[in-house]
């Protein structure tokens, strides 16, 4: 549209559209200010609170000193971050391999889905935290521990959902499919991973969060510390020495990594499915 | 090349004892309410059923890749552009795009979208979608095109048009159609040959040969003589209709 149409148009705005462009305008804005101005305003409270009551730093740490410590504990908490990270993207990525692999295997299978559904089931209704000391017990290495453990939780999105994207390929395009002759193959690779990929992206965002946790709640489990420990060992260890300003600056690193992970794999998905995918269309007003 | 001549007998609970002779550069069009079987007669054709008695002959060199499918839904593939979707055919046979990039281009000129190959499905109206099913069909030149309400979800204007571009893309290619329909205007205007069918079970009432000369327009679209033969398939359709009930 070129800008003489765009002022000719401005010109015939009636009450209705003046009120929908600024309606608009103001989503737009609030989506970023309004959560930033939520957290500036409940870091205040608390930092009120703790001045206010004179809550000692070992209860409660005010946001300040959380902070500070964030910043002269960060040699520390970034080495405790990275093996986190490290555990939680490398069970990502198996359950990512493990997900698929078994989803394609089940499609491919009748058999071997009806043997093997019910116990993919059963592991993942089952808490870890339950699961977790038996896995110590008998898997020596520890990364390897802290990895089936992440796993175990992670995986079951990304099946259930590439699963169910698997089977939901269009039926007529299946039958186009058949009537001219495509091997199992060919349907595989251009019918049904294709049709699988938005469900699997949309497991992935879920088992993206979940492997975090699962990493986190193993290293608690696995406790035992050392050079090579993540940050819930850390938190652990701090939580002996009543370090609560190091509880919650290992807290809010934790947390950050989540957000990030679920970004990251949020750009990925939008990325991958703008062209076509409906959940990436922008609408029309 | 020699005649695709087809029997079928079919004697399964969606379609009993029907009997039909395609030659080859016919247009046929199978015109009856719903659940007469009109789309199961098409599945038998197209060998994604197995006729339960009787059996579908082919004689000539037929080959699967001598089929072309449109359904009632465009069934694109919305991951894939325009060009790659009417590709499908050649790559499921192994070929490469630029083995067949030229018959691919012409498809989509013969449909009038050759300036959409790269758009994605989602970018083109209801008519559009359907014309780049039907330059899917027809890109292997097969011998046999079978179309299934292919227009049903269109609105008229759309579906004269996309009337009219068929008859002439038919001509082109020297294919044999056969053309599912609700639409006795449709099946008079398009088909030398109108098979009316009946439901439950599934069976055929009666043919009717249309005997007006291609190319046919718009003024065979307003002719007394069209209004004859539109007169003549409803009657039919009528007396199959009654018979159901």
């Amino acid at each position: 549209m070129s800008a003489v149409e765009r002022s000719e148009r401005a010109l015939v705005l009636d009450a209705d559209e003046v009120a929908r462009l600024r309606r608009r305008k103001l989503e737009r804005v609030g989506k970023w200010v309004l959560p930033v101005a939520v957290l500036l305003l409940m870091l205040v409270i608390w930092d009120r609170i703790v001045v206010w009551n004179e809550i000692p730093h070992y209860i409660l740490p005010g946001p300040g000193l959380v902070f500070q410590t964030l910043i002269t504990d960060w040699a520390m908490l970034f080495e405790a971050l990275l093996v986190t990270v490290q555990i939680t993207l490398m069970a990502l990525a198996v359950a990512v391999l493990g997900g698929v692999g078994l989803a394609v295997l089940f499609t491919q299978s009748r058999l071997v889905e009806m043997s093997f559904y019910p116990y993919a089931v059963i592991l993942q209704v089952t808490p870890i935290v339950a699961i977790a000391p038996l896995i110590f017990i008998y898997v020596d290495s520890r990364i390897a521990g802290l990895l089936l453990c992440a796993w175990l939780v992670a995986f079951f999105p990304v099946l259930s959902n590439t699963t169910l994207g698997l089977n939901s390929a269009d039926h007529n395009l299946r039958d186009l499919f058949r009537i001219y002759g495509a091997s199992r193959w060919q349907t595989l690779r251009l019918l049904q991973l294709p049709s699988a990929l938005p469900y699997f992206l949309g497991g992935l965002r879920i088992a993206g969060g979940l492997s975090l946790i699962g990493a986190v709640v193993a290293e608690y489990v696995a406790g035992t510390g050392g050079l090579k420990s993540g940050l819930a060992f850390r938190i652990l260890e701090a939580g002996y020495r009543l370090n609560i300003p190091r509880m919650f600056a290992a807290l809010i690193l934790i947390a950050a990594t989540g957000v990030i992970i679920f970004a990251g794999l949020s750009f990925l998905s939008h990325m991958l499915l703008r062209k076509w995918h409906e959940s990436a269309l922008k609408r029309e007003p | 090349m020699e005649g695709v001549d087809k029997t079928f007998n079919g004697d399964i609970v969606a379609l009993k004892g029907m009997s039909l002779r395609v030659r080859e550069g016919d247009f046929i069009s199978l015109l009856g309410p719903s659940g007469c079987g009109k789309s199961t007669a098409l599945r038998l054709i197209s060998d994604l059923l197995h006729p339960t008695a009787g059996r579908i002959v082919w004689t000539g060199t037929h080959g699967t890749g001598d089929l072309g499918v449109v359904f009632q839904e465009p069934t694109l593939m919305p991951w894939a552009t325009v060009a790659q979707n009417v590709w499908l055919p050649f790559r499921l046979r192994g070929k490469s795009y630029t083995e067949v990039k030229d018959e691919v281009l012409e498809a989509l000129r013969l449909v009038g979208l050759e300036k959409f190959q790269t758009s994605y499905p989602r970018e083109l109206s209801g008519g559009m979608k359907m014309r780049v099913s039907i330059a899917r069909a027809m890109v292997t030149r097969p011998r046999l095109i079978l179309m299934d309400e292919p227009f049903a979800a269109l609105d008229e204007i759309t579906r004269f048009k996309l009337n009219n571009d068929l008859l002439k893309l038919k001509a082109a290619i020297g294919c044999t159609v056969i053309f599912v329909t609700h639409s006795v205007f449709e099946s008079v205007f398009l088909s030398d040959r109108i098979v009316v069918m009946a439901a439950r079970p599934g069976r055929v009432i009666t043919e009717l040969p249309v005997n007006a000369p291609y190319p046919r327009d718009e003024v065979f679209r307003t002719s007394a003589e069209y209004a004859a033969y539109t007169r003549q398939a409803t009657d039919a359709l009528h007396q199959a209709m009654g018979e159901a009930a």
